[in-house]
């Protein structure tokens, strides 16, 4: 596939070392000549250096036979435009924007063919607010995801001794929960992942996925760890675009605190928040923090734009006695360094938002596509359409389905109604299907089992 | 002094106008055939008179009015226009001196609705619609003054609300944007006053006494047609009538303009004044209620409630009728009113004081100041409806506090000075620069403004101007720099 990428930033350069891989024919283009060239010098694609608005420039890119582009540069109007020109003058299919102002997302207009057509509009702050507001309401999770518009949700959970099954085979969660229909769809032991069997034992430590509906997530985290107390205060480093959403999603339900460097940002945050208290100042000042009361906190977030200040910020807070610290870190190489040390969780954001973008990129009809531990997991929804014919999963029974060793189907959503996967559940059309794809490299074979073969219209 | 040609030539336009209007007060005469019909005329003859030479004078000024002549303005119409008010209550009532009787039209046209006269039963009838007329328009004046004029003069209540538009229209001129908004909130006016007339009917008034009194309802002052007010009537649904106006007409004009465009609550729900004001009437209402039953005033709970209702909705939206002698009952009571009808207002009502928007932002700075000491590096605005509020407006705000506090004492140290007691000094201060009208002690509610020495009742004309001009566009006159180029 020829995807056009406009913007090298941060989500820019990410969506192209993950589409690299999956050999697609990448063009990036960008007003800044050093990141072309950094983004250059690391993968295989082209980059043109320019205004991604400019015709001129997207054809130099090569648009006219292009079958993605994706606009995401700084500026939303500049990847409005990109979009609208990319359908009108060039008839790209697909065309996906990076959109901040919630004024235009929550516009369908704005985004529909009359006005600048954009297929998908992504907003990264959004996606990040949502994955810590999530945990927030589950303290105890390493990751939280939904699949099926929030039907069924996928947890990460470290196993810690003293939880009911830690210690005992899989088989026994069905003795313990029976009213409960849930699945462990993967276990990691140190970095390796072990197949979840019957007879497989959870040791404390492992860091298990589960699978169950969104109301019944609760009680099998219980079966893993006991439950923490439910955060009520909540401390954010950073007023930025991340920090100032989280506090207007969060205010009305926890006490906030939020810590911002510059003056005038505080006035800004202070005159959009109605009861978080607004404090100018460092992240990393141990006086503020100490006065501010750190300690009685119970989550300490740091999603400042600057990686060191939030792992400084986050280490400091974790020993002047924050229950919990979570730490928004750009750079992978700190994030495999920190994981499951001092910082209880690290997000990387380039991880957390590409997901939906990506699940447009691939082929078949996946909707959704989750990174999990840091990019190396995947969790995919797929919808199956077609016949027994045309599509290889209709009307077979899960275990007649030829996925590869280190995939596997975890659940179904069949209209509203959620089904776990057994060996002998037999897959209908137009059924969403829950994967998790323990390597990243076996997903193009994965993919190809949802694709309609081209009898089917 | 040709600088302020263009001021008085927009004055004898006003004059010209008042002059017409005292042709109603002249119909009722004939009407009721009460003898007083010479008085109209001569007064419409002296007024119309003045100002045509007034405008014949001044024609030749092709100038437009500059925002600040709007304060000399201003201050003009509330002084001038009650001279000529005067005049038929001086024609008709021999023994009335020139400052009672420029005190009482002073305070008609602020809607003070205090009153120097007695025997208010036995006046022509025509007198009694003259001083209700002179209270409605003075309301008329009031509310097109607070949400048109003072705002685009950069005082007044309003103007803490910057973003917002005061009126319907956004003409470029000054005279037009005033005039096209006045237009719409007099409709609005005129609409309330005539249900108003039409519903007290309904409960039980004479036609007459339905407009007389319908007219000084909607302008919060306090002119009956009886010496005992609405006690006159004793009845509870008259009663219940009134109440809901007099709340209806302390409710900003400007959001019941939207309201009625919009025909919707929304309004309401948005302004920041509505929600705290009916608030505290109704906490105020229930708790004198209890107060009152407790100290065993009024036999049963329910008979408390009525006075206390009809009483404390009374004063405290500044309006001063009274259903019974309040004077009487136990001291928390009245004195609690009194400080209602201090702050309880919307701005942009026909209501005094110092209105319920600059009341919020001062509980809020305080709130503000105590966080801050809690924590020091905290950034905290000062909110009304979602929006943040300037610094530099609340320290307006600040001034005029503290400036509203320097005036009353001043005032009432005058008074007490010229030898009233201080209770009736302090009372009638706050009873005037609020434009409640009655107070307590020499002044209160079964008394009248009377009794007081002519000087004394100066310095109460001096506070109902105060008041109703805000303070700050009637002192920023006083201020040498003003006539300086």
């Amino acid at each position: 596939m020829k995807i056009l990428i406009l913007g090298a930033g941060q989500v820019g350069s990410t969506v192209a070392e993950s589409l690299v891989s999956e050999a697609n024919d990448i063009t990036v283009v960008d007003v800044d000549a050093t990141r072309l060239r950094n983004l250059q010098d690391r993968l295989d694609l082209r980059t043109v250096l320019g205004s991604a608005s400019h015709p001129s420039v997207l054809v130099d890119a090569g648009i006219e036979d292009c079958d993605l582009v994706i606009a995401v540069t700084q500026s939303d109007e500049t990847n409005l435009v990109a979009c609208r020109i990319a359908q009108q003058l060039f008839n790209v299919p697909t065309r996906i924007a990076r959109l901040r102002a919630t004024d235009y997302l929550t516009n369908e207009r704005v985004l529909g063919p009359e006005c600048f057509d954009v297929d998908l509009a992504i907003c990264p702050e959004q996606v990040l607010t949502d994955y810590i507001v999530k945990l927030i309401e589950f303290p105890e999770a390493l990751q939280v995801l939904e699949f099926a518009h929030g039907k069924v949700s996928l947890v990460a959970v470290r196993a810690v001794q003293g939880g009911p099954l830690v210690g005992s085979q899989l088989k026994e969660l069905r003795r313990h929960i029976p009213s409960v229909d849930a699945r462990i769809a993967a276990i990691f032991r140190g970095d390796s992942p072990i197949q979840p069997e019957g007879d497989t034992v959870v040791e404390a430590g492992d860091e298990v996925f589960c699978l169950a509906a969104s109301q019944d997530i609760r009680q099998v985290m219980r079966e893993l760890r006991r439950m923490d107390q439910p955060v009520k205060r909540v401390m954010i480093a950073g007023g930025g675009n991340i920090g100032l959403r989280l506090a207007v999603a969060i205010e009305r339900e926890y006490s906030i605190k939020i810590i911002e460097y510059s003056k005038k940002r505080c006035e800004l945050l202070s005159s959009r928040l109605d009861k978080a208290l607004v404090l100018q100042g460092d992240v990393t000042d141990e006086a503020l923090l100490d006065g501010e009361d750190v300690a009685g906190m119970d989550l300490f977030v740091a999603v400042t734009n600057d990686d060191e200040n939030n792992i400084m910020a986050c280490l400091l807070a974790k020993r002047m006695g924050a229950r919990r610290v979570v730490a928004l870190i750009n750079r992978r190489s700190y994030v495999d360094l920190l994981q499951a040390g001092q910082i209880d969780i690290a997000i990387s954001p380039a991880q957390a938002t590409i997901g939906t973008l990506l699940a447009h990129v691939r082929r078949g009809h996946i909707t959704q596509v989750h990174s999990l531990r840091r990019g190396v997991t995947e969790a995919l929804e797929a919808v199956v359409h077609g016949d027994r014919d045309s599509c290889r999963c209709i009307g077979r029974r899960i275990e007649e389905i030829d996925l590869p060793k280190g995939a596997s189907i975890a659940a179904l959503v069949r209209g509203d109604k959620v089904i776990m996967a057994h060996h002998d559940t037999v897959v209908q059309a137009d059924d969403h299907l829950i994967v998790f794809v323990t390597d990243k490299k076996l997903l193009p074979k994965v993919e190809k089992l949802f694709e309609v073969s081209a009898g089917f219209v | 002094m040709a600088r302020y040609l263009p001021v008085f030539h927009a004055l004898s336009v006003m004059v010209v106008l008042f002059a017409l209007a005292m042709l109603a007060p002249l119909a009722v005469s004939l009407l009721y055939e009460d003898g007083a019909r010479r008085a109209y005329e001569h007064a419409l003859l002296v007024t119309l008179a003045s100002g045509s030479l007034l405008w014949l004078g001044t024609r030749k000024s092709s100038a437009e009015l500059r925002p600040r002549d709007g304060f000399l303005l201003v201050a003009l119409v509330w002084t001038v226009l009650p001279v000529f008010a005067a005049l038929p209550l001086l024609d008709q009532l021999p023994g009335l001196s020139f400052t009672e009787a420029y005190f009482e039209s002073v305070s008609g046209l602020t809607t003070t609705g205090a009153t120097a006269l007695s025997g208010l039963d036995f006046l022509p009838p025509s007198i009694n619609f003259w001083r209700a007329l002179l209270v409605w328009l003075g309301g008329m004046g009031v509310v097109v003054l607070a949400v048109a004029v003072l705002p685009l003069l950069g005082v007044g209540g309003r103007q803490i609300l910057k973003a917002e538009t005061p009126g319907p229209m956004k003409e470029s001129k000054l005279a037009q944007r005033i005039i096209e908004t006045a237009k719409g909130l007099w409709l609005v006016y005129a609409l309330i006053t005539l249900a108003c007339i039409l519903a007290m009917k309904t409960a039980g008034m004479s036609w007459f006494d339905a407009v007389v009194h319908g007219l000084s309802t909607l302008g919060l002052g306090a002119f009956s047609t009886h010496d005992s007010s609405f006690g006159y009537f004793n009845s509870p649904a008259i009663e219940a009538v009134a109440i809901f106006f007099m709340v209806v007409a302390g409710l900003n004009f400007g959001t019941h303009f939207l309201a009625f465009r919009k025909l919707s609550f929304t309004p309401f729900r948005a302004d920041p004044e509505s929600g705290a004001y009916i608030a505290v009437l109704a906490l105020s209402v229930l708790g004198i209620a209890w107060y009152l039953s407790a100290n065993e005033v009024y036999p049963s709970f329910w008979t408390a409630l009525r006075h206390s209702a009809f009483n404390v909705v009374s004063i405290a939206t500044t309006a001063g009728f009274s259903s019974t002698d309040f004077g009487k009952w136990p001291v928390f009571a009245p004195v609690w009113m009194l400080f209602l009808c201090c702050f309880v207002t919307c701005s942009g009502s026909t209501g005094g004081g110092i209105r319920m928007i600059r009341a919020e932002l001062m509980v809020r700075q305080a709130v503000r100041e105590l966080q801050r000491i809690l924590h020091p590096r905290a950034h905290v605005s000062v909110k009304l409806s979602g929006q943040p509020v300037e610094n530099n407006i609340i320290f307006a705000v600040l001034a005029f506090m503290l400036m509203y506090g320097g005036s009353v004492i001043v005032l009432t140290m005058l008074l007490a000075a010229s030898g009233l007691d201080i209770i009736s000094a302090f009372t009638a201060i706050t009873a005037c620069i609020n434009n409640t009208g009655p107070g307590l002690g020499e002044v209160g509610p079964g008394k009248t403004y009377a009794t007081l020495s002519d000087f004394q009742t100066w310095v109460c004309i001096a506070a109902m101007l105060l008041g109703r001009l805000e303070l700050f566009a009637l002192l920023v006159i006083f201020t040498p720099g003003f006539w300086r180029r």
